[in-house]
C-alpha cells in the first residue's frame, strides 16, 4: 500500500511540475499576476510529493518490503539498519529519485527563501526548476520506477554491494548530489536572466548564496568519496582520476570559476555573458556526470547501472536542456552587454585569470574523461588515459593558479599598483621558504618537485594571513585596534581567507603524503615485525571472526613507536555471503603528523600472511584542507550580506520584471 | 592604459594559457595514452617491451600460482583464445578471481611474460564484449538462494 | 545574434554527438560465425563415473537440442542453472553440456548439489572443443536443430530476462521446423 502511495506521489510530483514548469513563464511573459503566483506553491507542494514518494521507498527498504524488485535486488533481511537507508539510493532507481528530491529540494528553497526576487523573476527560476524535474520525473516513472513490485516475493533480498556498506559511502551520493543538484539553482537564474535579457549587480547577488550553497556541498561530496575510496579500496590512494571522480570533479571546478566570476558581476557590473555562461557550463556538467556513471558509457568501479536505453535518454535529456539553454545564450547574449576593460593588475583582472586556469583546468579533465570515448567512437580502439595524463596537464595549469591566489585578494578593485604590493609579497616569498626549510629538517628532501608544492603551500598560506592582516592593519603597530578590526572584519572575508587556506592545506597534505611515504610489503608470520619510518610493526597473527552479515579473518598488528607500545591494528578481511564478495577493510591509525595504515591479505599456505603497511605523512591534511575550504565557503554564505532573504534591496523595485507584474 | 590595449593584454594572457594548456594536453596524450588489448590482439600486434598497456580478459582457472613465498603472483590471462602469462608483486585486488574478468597495466617483459604494476578486477564492460561482461557482473550478484525462488515465468 | 555567442552551441553539438555515437558502438550481440553452419566435429569423453559422453553425431538426431557450456567454478553459471533444469524437465529440447575446463571431483559435487539437467556431458578439460565451438565465455547455450546446425549462440546466464524469453521464443521456432531465429 504504501508503495502505491510512493508511486502515486510520483506521478502527481510530475503533474504538479508540468503546470509548474508552463503556467508562471505564461504568466511572466503576459503579466498575469495569477499565473505568477502559482510558481511558490507549485515548488513546495511538489517537494512534498517527491519527499513522500522518497519516504515511501524509503519504509519499504527499512520494512525489508522484497515485493518490491528495488527492494529485492538491493537490500537483505541481515542488513543493519543503516545500510538499509543507504540502500535506498545505493542504486539507480533509488539513486535518481534522490537527484529528483534534492532538485525540487532547491526549487522550494527558491520559493521560500526568494521573497526579495521581483515575483516575475521567481517564477520564471521556479518554471525553468520544474521543467529540469520534469526531465527526471519522466526518467523516473518510465524507464526506472523504484516503486515495480515483483509476483511472487523472494524470501530474501540480493544484497547491497558490500563495497558499498560503509558509513562513508552512505553519505557520499547525498552530499554529492546537494552540490550537483544544487548548481541547478544558478542554472534556472541565468536562464531566467537571458530570458528578460538583462543581467545586473543584483542578479549576482541573488545568485551567490546558491553558487555558494552548492559548492560547499560539492566540495563535501568529493571530499568524503575521495576518504571513502582511501580507507575502504584497500589500496592506500585517495584520488584516481576515475571517470566517475572526474564527473564530479569538473562541476566542482566549473563552480569554483562560477563562484569567482558572480563576484566580478556583483561587483563590477562585468564579465556578465561569461558568467551566464559558466552558469549553464556548471549545471551541463553535472548533468554530464549524471550521464556518464548512470549510462555506464564509461567504465568505473562506481557504476552500478549500465543500460543503453537509459543512456539514450539521459543524452536525449542532456541535449534537450544544455542544447536549448546555449541556443538561448547564443540569441541574448549580446544584449548582456557590459564587458568592462579592466587593468591587469586589478582584484577583477585577477578573477578573470583565475577563470581562465579554472576554465583550462576543466578543458583537461574533460578531455582526459572523455577522449576515450572519443577515440572508440571514431576507431573503435580501446584506450584509457591513466593518472599519469592529469597529473601531467592539470597540475601544471594549478600551479600559476595557485601562485596568483595568494596575491589576488590583496588587491583592490578596479586598479592597484605592482609596487604597492611587491612589499606584502616578500612576506610571501619568505613564507614559501620557511615552509621549504621546515620540510628539510623534517625530513630529507625527494625531489625538487615536492620542495617546489611545499613552497607553494608556503606561499598561500601567507597570501592568506595577509588578507586578514591587511583588514586589521597590523602594520600599524596598535595591536588592541588591530583586533577590534579583525573581530569587526566581514565574515565573507573570514571566509576568502579560510577557504583559501584550506587549498594550501590541502597542498600541504597532498606533497608530504605523495613524497615521504613509506610502503611496505611483505610476507608475515605471526611473531615477526617490520621497521615503518619510526614505528616498528608486529604481526600477532591472524583469527576468523563473524560479523552481522559478513565472516571475516582479523589481523592484529601491535605496533610500537621508537620502542614504546604504541597502538594496535586490526585490518580484516571481509567475505560477505550475498552478494558473494572479499572485502578490504584497511586498518588505519589516523594522526595529524601522518597515518599508519595496514592491510591483510591472503594467508600463503605456509602459514604466512601477505601484508601492505604504510607511513603516510600528513595524509589526512588532503580531506582537512577540503573541510577547511567547505567551512570557508560556509563563513562566506553566513555573511550578512549574502544571506538569502535578507535585507531588503530597493534596487530591485527597478527592475522592469516587478514592474511588470506589480 | 586605452581600453584597446588593455583588452589586447586579455586576450594575450588568454591565448597563452589556452595555447599552453592545449600544448600540455597533446604532449600528455601521447606519452600517457595507455592502449587496451586482449590476449589474441597483443599475439598479433607488434607490442615493445617497455611499452605500458593494459592487458584484459578473464584470470584462467587454474592459472594462479604464488610464488617467492606469496608476494608474487603468477597467473595467466584468457580471452579463450590466447592467454598471456603475467606477474605481479602486491596485494591483489578484493575482486580477483580465477574465472573472473580482469585488467592489468605494465609491460611485456624481455622473457615474455606481462609485468604488471597495477591489476584491476573490476567488473568492467569497456574492457571485454558487452555479453562477457554480463555474465561477469551477473557473478557479483548471484543470488545463494535464487535456485530456490526462481519465478515460474514459461 | 552574434557567431561568438554560438560558439558553445556548436562545441555542444560535437560534444553530443560523440557521446552519441559512444553509446550505440557497444557491441551487444557478437555475431557468430557459426550460425547456421553444422557444429564442428568432436567427440568429448563423460565425466569421470558417467558414461554418456558428448560427440558431433549424438546432436544430429532429428529433434532441437541445446548445449550448454558450463564449468562448476562459474558463477553465472549456478546462476542460470535453475533454468536449465526446468527447460530438460518441460521436455521442450534435450540439454546437453559441456564442460570446460573443470576438475572432475567439483563437477561431481557441483551437479550432486544443485541437480543434473543434462542428457550428455561432454568433459572438455583443455577447452580445445569450446575453442572449435567459438566459445567465449562461459556460460554459453547453444541451440542445435534436428540436422546438427547451429541456430542460436546465447553469451550469458539464462537469467530469465527478457534476452532468455527471445531464447525461448528461437526454442520453439526451430522446433516447429522453423529455420531462422530473427535476431
Amino acid at each position: 500500500m504504501i508503495t502505491e502511495i510512493g508511486h502515486f506521489a510520483l506521478v502527481l510530483a510530475l503533474a504538479v511540475a508540468l503546470l509548474q514548469g508552463s503556467l508562471p513563464l505564461i504568466g511572466a511573459w503576459r503579466g498575469i499576476v495569477g499565473l505568477v503566483g502559482l510558481a511558490r506553491p507549485a515548488a513546495i507542494v511538489q517537494f512534498f510529493l517527491v519527499a513522500l514518494a522518497f519516504g515511501c521507498l524509503m519504509t519499504a527498504f527499512i520494512t525489508s518490503d522484497f515485493s518490491v524488485i528495488n527492494v529485492a535486488n538491493n537490500s537483505h533481511s541481515a542488513k543493519p539498519l543503516l545500510y538499509k537507508i543507504a540502500g535506498v539510493w545505493g542504486n539507480h532507481e533509488g539513486s535518481l529519485l534522490l537527484w529528483v528530491l534534492i532538485l525540487t529540494f532547491f526549487g522550494a528553497a527558491v520559493a521560500v527563501f526568494g521573497r526579495n526576487l521581483p515575483a516575475a523573476f521567481r517564477a520564471r527560476v521556479l518554471a525553468v526548476q520544474a521543467l529540469i524535474g520534469i526531465g527526471f520525473l519522466l526518467f523516473v516513472v518510465f524507464t526506472s520506477n523504484p516503486f515495480l513490485r515483483v509476483f511472487p516475493p523472494p524470501m530474501d533480498g540480493g544484497g547491497l554491494n558490500p563495497l558499498l556498506q560503509d558509513p562513508g559511502l552512505a553519505f557520499h551520493p547525498p552530499l554529492l548530489y546537494l552540490g550537483y543538484v544544487g548548481f541547478s539553482t544558478a542554472f534556472s537564474f541565468a536562464i531566467a536572466a537571458l530570458i528578460e535579457g538583462r543581467i545586473d549587480p543584483v542578479w549576482g547577488r541573488w545568485v551567490r548564496p546558491w553558487v555558494l550553497g552548492a559548492w560547499c556541498a560539492l566540495t563535501g561530496g568529493i571530499a568524503l568519496g575521495s576518504w571513502w575510496a582511501y580507507y575502504e579500496l584497500g589500496w592506500g590512494g585517495w584520488w584516481f582520476w576515475d571517470p566517475v571522480e572526474n564527473a564530479s570533479f569538473m562541476p566542482w571546478l566549473a563552480g569554483t570559476a562560477l563562484l569567482h566570476s558572480v563576484i566580478v558581476v556583483e561587483k563590477r557590473d562585468a564579465l556578465k555573458t561569461w558568467t551566464v555562461l559558466l552558469a549553464i557550463l556548471t549545471f551541463s556538467l553535472s548533468l554530464l556526470g549524471t550521464f556518464l556513471v548512470r549510462s555506464g558509457v564509461l567504465t568505473s568501479v562506481h557504476a552500478f547501472a549500465t543500460d543503453p536505453a537509459r543512456g539514450v535518454f539521459i543524452l536525449a535529456f542532456l541535449v534537450i536542456v544544455v542544447g536549448s539553454s546555449l541556443v538561448l545564450f547564443a540569441a541574448r547574449a549580446s544584449s548582456l552587454k557590459g564587458w568592462g576593460y579592466f587593468a591587469p593588475i586589478s582584484r577583477e583582472g585577477f578573477l578573470v585569470l583565475n577563470n581562465l586556469f579554472l576554465a583550462a583546468a576543466v578543458g583537461t579533465v574533460f578531455l582526459g574523461t572523455l577522449y576515450p570515448l572519443f577515440l572508440d567512437a571514431l576507431t573503435g580502439e580501446k584506450v584509457s588515459v591513466g593518472p599519469p595524463f592529469f597529473e601531467r596537464t592539470f597540475v601544471p595549469i594549478m600551479v600559476p593558479l595557485v601562485v596568483l591566489m595568494a596575491v589576488g585578494p590583496l588587491l583592490k578593485w578596479k586598479r592597484s599598483d605592482i609596487l604597492g604590493i611587491a612589499g606584502r609579497l616578500k612576506a610571501g616569498v619568505l613564507g614559501a621558504m620557511l615552509v621549504v626549510v621546515v620540510a628539510l629538517t623534517w625530513a630529507d628532501a625527494r625531489s625538487a618537485l615536492a620542495l617546489a608544492g611545499m613552497a607553494l603551500a608556503g606561499w598561500l598560506l601567507i597570501g592568506c594571513m595577509a588578507i586578514l592582516a591587511e583588514r586589521a592593519k597590523f602594520s600599524s603597530g596598535q595591536v588592541g585596534q588591530s583586533l577590534i578590526r579583525l573581530a569587526r572584519t566581514p565574515t565573507a572575508t573570514w571566509g576568502n581567507a579560510i577557504a583559501h587556506l584550506g587549498v594550501a592545506i590541502f597542498i600541504l597534505g597532498v606533497t608530504a603524503s605523495e613524497t615521504w611515504q613509506i610502503e611496505k610489503l611483505q610476507i608475515m608470520r605471526p611473531g615477526e615485525s617490520v621497521q615503518v619510518g619510526d614505528y616498528r610493526f608486529t604481526f600477532e597473527g591472524s583469527e576468523p571472526l563473524a560479523g552481522p552479515n559478513y565472516t571475516a579473518v582479523r589481523g592484529t598488528f601491535q605496533v610500537h613507536h621508537k620502542g614504546a607500545p604504541f597502538v594496535r591494528l586490526s585490518p580484516e578481511q571481509r567475505h560477505y555471503p550475498v552478494p558473494p564478495m572479499t572485502t578490504t577493510e584497511a586498518a588505519i591509525y589516523p594522526m595529524i603528523s601522518g597515518d599508519l595504515y595496514a592491510v591483510v591479505g591472503d594467508p600463503n599456505g605456509t602459514g604466512g600472511w601477505s601484508t601492505r603497511i604504510y607511513y603516510k605523512p600528513l595524509v589526512s591534511w588532503i580531506w582537512g584542507g577540503a573541510l577547511v575550504m567547505m567551512l570557508g565557503g560556509l563563513m562566506s554564505l553566513m555573511d550578512r550580506r549574502h544571506r538569502v532573504g535578507a535585507p531588503a534591496r530597493r534596487r530591485l523595485l527597478k527592475s522592469p520584471a516587478a514592474q511588470e507584474v506589480a | 592604459m586605452k581600453p584597446k590595449r588593455r583588452r589586447l593584454i586579455f586576450v594575450i594572457v588568454a591565448v597563452t594559457v589556452l595555447g599552453a594548456a592545449a600544448t600540455l594536453v597533446l604532449t600528455a596524450f601521447d606519452e600517457n595514452l595507455v592502449f587496451f588489448l586482449t590476449p589474441s590482439e597483443l599475439a598479433i600486434r607488434d607490442v615493445d617491451p617497455g611499452r605500458r598497456f593494459r592487458l584484459g580478459g578473464l584470470v584462467e582457472e587454474g592459472s594462479v600460482e604464488k610464488v617467492d613465498d606469496g608476494i608474487e603472483t603468477r597467473f595467466r590471462v584468457t580471452d579463450l583464445s590466447a592467454a598471456v602469462p603475467v606477474r605481479y608483486r602486491g596485494l591483489l585486488p578484493d575482486l580477483f578471481r580465477e574465472g573472473q574478468g580482469v585488467v592489468t597495466e605494465g609491460a611485456m617483459g624481455l622473457d615474455g611474460v606481462f609485468v604488471a604494476s597495477n591489476v584491476l578486477a573490476k567488473h568492467d564492460e569497456n574492457y571485454m564484449p558487452a555479453e562477457v561482461a554480463e555474465a561477469l557482473k551477473k557473478s557479483g550478484k548471484w543470488q545463494g538462494d535464487k535456485g530456490r525462488n526462481a519465478p515460474d515465468n514459461w | 545574434m552574434s557567431f561568438r555567442h554560438l560558439v558553445p552551441f556548436i562545441l555542444f553539438v560535437v560534444v553530443v554527438v560523440s557521446l552519441g555515437v559512444g553509446l550505440t558502438l557497444k557491441p551487444k550481440e557478437i555475431p557468430s560465425a557459426l550460425i547456421n553452419l553444422p557444429v564442428p566435429d568432436f567427440q568429448l569423453p563423460p565425466l569421470e563415473g558417467k558414461t554418456n559422453g558428448l560427440a558431433s553425431d549424438n546432436l544430429r538426431t532429428g529433434s532441437v537440442q541445446v548445449v550448454n557450456v558450463f564449468a562448476s567454478w562459474c558463477l553465472p553459471c549456478r546462476d542460470e542453472h535453475p533454468f536449465l533444469m526446468q527447460l530438460a524437465k518441460s521436455g521442450r529440447a534435450t540439454v546437453n553440456g559441456i564442460n570446460y575446463k573443470d576438475k572432475p571431483e567439483k563437477v561431481a559435487k557441483w551437479l550432486a548439489e544443485v541437480g543434473d539437467p543434462f542428457a550428455r556431458i561432454g568433459a572438455d578439460l583443455e577447452g580445445r572443443v569450446s575453442i572449435d565451438w567459438g566459445v567465449y565465455g562461459v556460460p554459453e547455450t547453444f541451440i542445435v536443430d534436428g540436422a546438427g546446425r547451429i541456430r542460436m549462440k546465447y553469451l550469458g546466464p539464462l537469467d530469465n530476462s527478457d534476452r532468455t524469453t527471445a531464447f525461448l521464443e528461437c526454442l520453439d521456432t526451430i522446433a516447429r521446423g522453423g529455420d531462422q531465429c530473427s535476431k
